[in-house]
């Protein structure tokens, strides 16, 4: 099986899994309990704060534990938008790519009577910073635009569009899930007031993440209750995910220059072998984007199918076509790109990791091309195009 | 699973693709826009279905809805092709999935329309409520 869904999620890191086990069997202690047991709870979970804030460049005073990317974008737009409500601000921009952690979240926003802007994205998936500074108001709570892109891996010009924030003042939130432990981040050098993040991403385990806030940037609670990340997020602290988390951050930023070379080299074998085929393109930036992300299109034919006979030839890879999407429009990143409908079904998502290997992205390749031409033959969208009836969209 | 055994055989294995040279009559319904063309060809003696052909461009389930329906009117007189419904596809695939169930309503309207240009081209007489407009309810425009 060759596993190329590492944006979806990463496979556990062997070390994580070994950091978190005694935290489950041997030191099971509440971080909030004054006994032995918990007091060691509790510097474990302070270590992994420090380990956190350093992977940043932050203070541990400025991390707080989550249950993940989605519940950190949810808090800290939640918290910026009633904040600003206070003072009268009801304006938030982002970007038309954003993850729908972060969408959904401004919808529902836009309902309580924000005025939302989403920054378009140029036909490379780059948000331009002038744009952002043309759509700034007296009124804006919040600017969060994300650091690198899940579908198409466009990396956005974050430290630029963080200095026109703070020459404005305006809170800086980024949804780094998909760039933490795979590109170098430093919020003070980036400008960022607040980023989220998720471990599973980079080879921690499923269902924790953090949030960072710069002290001095007010944070409101999420989930109310008790005492815990300083009255910010309550709820036991997940210990063994935490140390998990720690663990598989220091380990993949120890090891990026080294993955990043390699997976920059397989990427672009990648792109360049998928790209023989007829009629593909490419989606996203070919340079500004994360070193594991191949984003393809292919026209005449729908994602889905494309998805399922790679699964048949032992290729776990995802697409944006809506019937993967479980709803009835393609990849909204995809459209912001300015693909059409018909093309945004077509595409496929690879997305490496430091396991794959060059024998994998041949056989990808093969495997992709032999399945893309089965599911052109029987398309009536092809033939149309291969008949003149129809104009390829795709050269 | 998402799928059925039934619904991933159909779709491995399609049956009846390709299309046919003259055909006496020929369907399609969908649009690319929505992610999901069937295109369905005919070939009528003396009431029968003799031959079918599809071509389709969608998802797994499309393509296995596809070639489903072919099999169920093969050899079939008319009368009875144009008693299939979009339920019957579907159960004969062992099921799809609730947001699937367009795929086999797409076959259903593609055959009909492959009657109907039959009709259309020979003259022949039909009652029109049997042929409604394409509804494109499973398509968000």
């Amino acid at each position: 099986m060759i596993y190329v869904d590492n944006a979806a999620t990463t496979k556990t890191s062997e070390a994580a899994i070994k950091a978190m086990l005694p935290y489950m069997s041997e030191i099971y202690g509440n971080p909030s309990s004054l006994h032995e047991m918990g007091q060691v709870a509790a510097e474990a979970l302070f270590s992994a704060r420090k380990t956190v804030a350093n992977a940043l460049g932050a203070k541990p005073n400025e991390i707080y534990f989550t249950s993940g990317g989605s519940e950190s974008d949810n808090q800290a737009i939640i918290s910026c938008a009633e904040l600003g409500e206070k003072k009268g601000k009801k304006h938030i921009i982002s970007s038309a790519i954003e993850h729908h952690a972060v969408l959904h979240t401004l919808d529902k926003l836009s309902k309580r009577g924000f005025k939302i802007t989403l920054l378009p994205a140029n036909a490379d998936g780059i948000v331009k910073p002038s744009d952002l500074e043309k759509s700034i108001t007296d009124d804006t709570a919040l600017v969060t635009v994300m650091y690198a892109n899940n579908e198409i891996g466009t990396v956005q010009p974050i430290a630029e569009l963080g200095a026109i924030c703070k020459k404005h003042k305006i809170p800086f939130h980024t949804d780094a899930v998909q760039a933490v432990g795979h590109l170098p981040i430093n919020v003070v050098n980036d400008n960022i007031d607040m980023l989220s993040l998720s471990a599973h991403k980079f080879g921690g385990p499923k269902g924790v993440g953090a949030l960072y806030v710069r002290n001095g940037v007010a944070l409101s609670p999420f989930i109310n209750g008790g005492a815990q990340e300083r009255g910010k997020r309550a709820g036991t602290e997940n210990l063994p995910a935490i140390v998990g988390m720690a663990t598989a951050l220091t380990e993949s930023i120890s090891t990026m220059d080294k993955t990043s070379k390699k997976l920059i080299k397989l990427r672009n074998e990648l792109i360049q072998g998928l790209l023989a085929i007829p009629h593909s393109v490419l989606n996203g930036d070919a340079k500004n984007r994360l070193p594991g992300n191949v984003n393809i299109c292919f026209e005449g034919i729908e994602g889905e199918g494309l998805l399922l006979l790679l699964s048949d030839a032992g290729i776990c890879a995802s697409s944006g076509s809506a019937c993967t999407s479980g709803s009835l429009d393609p990849s909204h990143v995809l459209l912001a790109i300015g693909r059409p409908h018909e093309i945004a079904h077509g595409s496929l998502r690879l997305t490496l990791a430091a396991d794959n290997t060059e024998s994998d992205v041949k056989y990808i390749i093969k495997s992709t091309a032999d399945v893309v031409a089965k599911l052109r033959a029987m398309s009536p969208v092809w033939k149309d195009l291969q008949e003149g009836k129809r104009n390829y969209v795709i050269q | 699973m998402l799928y059925s055994e039934k619904v991933m055989d159909h779709f491995r294995n399609p049956r009846n693709v390709g299309e046919i040279e003259n055909a006496d009559g020929v369907g399609e319904v969908g649009n690319a826009k929505c992610g999901d063309i069937m295109k369905i060809y005919l070939k009528i003696e003396n009431d029968i279905i003799t031959d079918v052909k599809f071509n389709t461009f969608g998802c797994g389930s499309a393509i296995a809805s596809s070639s489903m329906a072919t099999e169920m009117i093969k050899g079939k007189p008319i009368s009875e092709a144009l008693e299939l419904t979009n339920k019957a596809v579907a159960e004969a695939l062992d099921g799809l999935p609730a947001h699937k169930l367009h795929c086999s309503v797409l076959a259903e309207e593609a055959i009909k329309a492959a009657i109907k240009d039959y009709y259309d081209r020979n003259g022949i007489e039909y009652d029109h409520s049997l042929f409604p407009e394409e509804s494109c309810a499973h398509c968000h425009e």
